[in-house]
């Protein structure tokens, strides 16, 4: 239950997920209420990405329960959870390449109905004003941080409720990963809820509300994100001090 | 003239291994397998035509249009029932099937139609085209051929980069995971895939026989192998590629066998394919495989 007493907004029930027979991810729990920015931080291959991408229905949990907006979307496949309101912006960017700026932000709003693309591409370009300089580029000739925004722009056509990044200042300069995350700071203003995954910690607890660590498969600590950032066993492992 | 007369006949052969290697590029593009039985989808298609303009009197359209709705029927079972139950196995697995299935279809084909080769009807009488002074005569046949490479190619490239299917087709082609995130139904996508690339192989089947009017079960075996190297030569997985590779091929071919030696024409064909492979190992247009970084 969050503060409201409303329900959450994503509540991922005890999940377990094997990739064969690995055992990925050893129970996890959490939750995301509507307007929060939510960290899932944590080392490399603690499992992070592999939470996400089972959120988003690209991989289906052995068991546990999750559910979105109060109702229960286990099973469900990653095209169908887009219709739902759920957006991955995925690790690596995954831009389509070979197709231009423009086509890439269409195919984001490939669940939307026509008329709404042009409002929505506005507003993406309201966010990112050099993907609108860029928009008849080809995607593959981009730089890294254009790219990055174009992945999270193309994640933002669908008009998620959610929106899920994983590692979006991944290869990015620290400059970059400045403006990146004033981005996601002002998409969440603007209504869009948050559920990030972050090698850099700092940045990370520093826009959100909330802070799940993660290590190896399971979840560690859990907490609001500044207590986190002035924990002494966070500081020691993620922060650097 | 001979050479004018050849060049003609050459464009004509290619535009039919073009119209049957988009199958093959297609499906390879988008479901990253070889249908190895695109081939015997030909020889249905040129089938039901010979059917239905011999034994039930239907008039000329009809039998093309029946034609392609089998096949694309046909098609979409086949990728239904064989191909995506093994969606996540081995290439090998999936390659192995679709040698099955050709066979499965050319053994089906011998047991409703019979092994004696058949005469494939002229669908539409006009008369042959001379040129200065008679001197060129060209086949109404091999001018349709041209004309339907012509039109399938524009209307090919105008769906796949206008509307929304056909840049779903792209999405899928370049990444499926990341398609998937975007809302695209990727089996659907696959099987749309499978569905034109059967439609054009009745019509591919209708232009082979009316050129090659001889029919019977194995008839679609050596073309569908020659456009899958047309698919190859040109970049498999890409669709101008396709169109350049088969018709390079059909010209090669008949080149080869005018001027060199009709009993070595198939080998000529498949010795440039292994030249070309060797210089260029992703064919003519095809793209340079990237590094993921």
């Amino acid at each position: 239950m969050s503060e409201t007493g409303k329900l959450p907004l994503l509540k991922v029930n005890d999940i377990h997920v094997y990739y064969g027979a690995i055992h990925a991810i050893k129970g996890i729990s959490l939750e995301v209420n509507e307007g929060e920015i939510v960290t899932l931080i944590g080392a490399n291959g603690a499992g992070k990405s592999t939470t996400l991408n089972t959120i988003a229905g690209l991989l289906r949990p052995r068991q546990g329960s999750i559910a979105f907006a109060g109702m229960p979307v286990d099973g469900i496949a990653a095209n169908k959870m887009v219709y739902k309101g759920l957006s991955l912006c995925p690790e690596g960017r995954r831009i389509f390449q070979q197709m231009t700026v423009k086509e890439n932000l269409e195919m984001g709003a490939f669940s939307r109905p026509n008329e709404e693309i042009g409002a929505s591409m506005e507003r993406v370009y309201g966010f990112f004003p050099r993907l609108k300089e860029r928009e008849k580029q080809v995607a593959g000739t981009l730089s890294g941080g254009e790219q990055q925004m174009l992945a999270m722009g193309r994640a933002l056509m669908s008009k998620p409720t959610l929106m899920m990044l994983d590692e979006p200042s991944m290869g990015l300069a620290p400059i970059l990963v400045e403006q990146i995350f004033d981005i996601i700071r002002e998409m969440n203003h603007a209504g869009t809820t948050i559920l990030l995954v972050e090698q850099n910690a700092q940045m990370a607890l520093s826009i959100a509300n909330r802070a799940y660590v993660m290590e190896t498969g399971r979840i560690t600590m859990e907490g609001d994100a500044d207590e986190l950032m002035h924990d002494d066993n966070v500081r020691k492992a993620y922060l650097g001090s | 003239m001979a050479f004018l007369s050849n060049l003609v006949n050459g464009i004509s052969l290619g535009s039919i291994y073009a119209i049957i290697a988009l199958g093959y590029t297609m499906v390879y593009g988008i479901a990253k397998m070889l249908n190895f039985a695109h081939g015997d989808v030909i020889m249905v298609g040129a089938f039901i035509i010979f059917c239905g303009a011999q034994y039930w009197g239907l008039p000329p359209a009809v039998c093309i249009l029946l034609a392609m709705l089998v096949c694309t029927v046909l098609g979409m079972t086949i990728e239904k029932l064989a191909y995506k139950p093994l969606r996540k196995a081995a290439g090998l697995a999936v390659l192995i099937t679709a040698i099955g299935m050709s066979y499965l279809l050319q053994n089906t084909a011998l047991l409703i139609w019979g092994a004696n080769p058949k005469v494939f009807p002229g669908l539409f009488k006009l008369d042959t085209f001379r040129l200065f002074n008679g001197q060129l005569s060209i086949k109404p046949e091999t001018l349709i051929t041209i004309l339907a490479n012509i039109v399938i190619m524009v209307a090919l490239t105008l769906f796949i980069s206008r509307t929304k299917m056909g840049k779903a087709m792209r999405c899928v082609s370049e990444d499926r995971g990341a398609a998937e995130l975007m809302g695209i139904n990727v089996n659907r996508t696959i099987s749309v895939t499978f569905a034109i690339g059967s439609a054009l192989a009745a019509i591919a089947g209708w232009l082979l026989c009316s050129s090659y009017p001889q029919l019977m079960p194995t008839t679609g075996s050596m073309p569908g192998i020659k456009a899958f190297t047309a698919a190859v030569f040109g970049g498999i997985g890409s669709i101008p590629g396709a169109m350049l590779g088969g018709v390079l091929l059909g010209l090669i071919e008949i080149f080869g066998k005018a001027y060199i030696s009709t009993e070595l024409g198939d080998a000529i064909v498949f010795a440039v394919l292994i030249i070309v492979l060797l210089v260029r190992p992703t064919g003519l247009l095809g793209k340079p495989i990237r590094e993921k970084v």
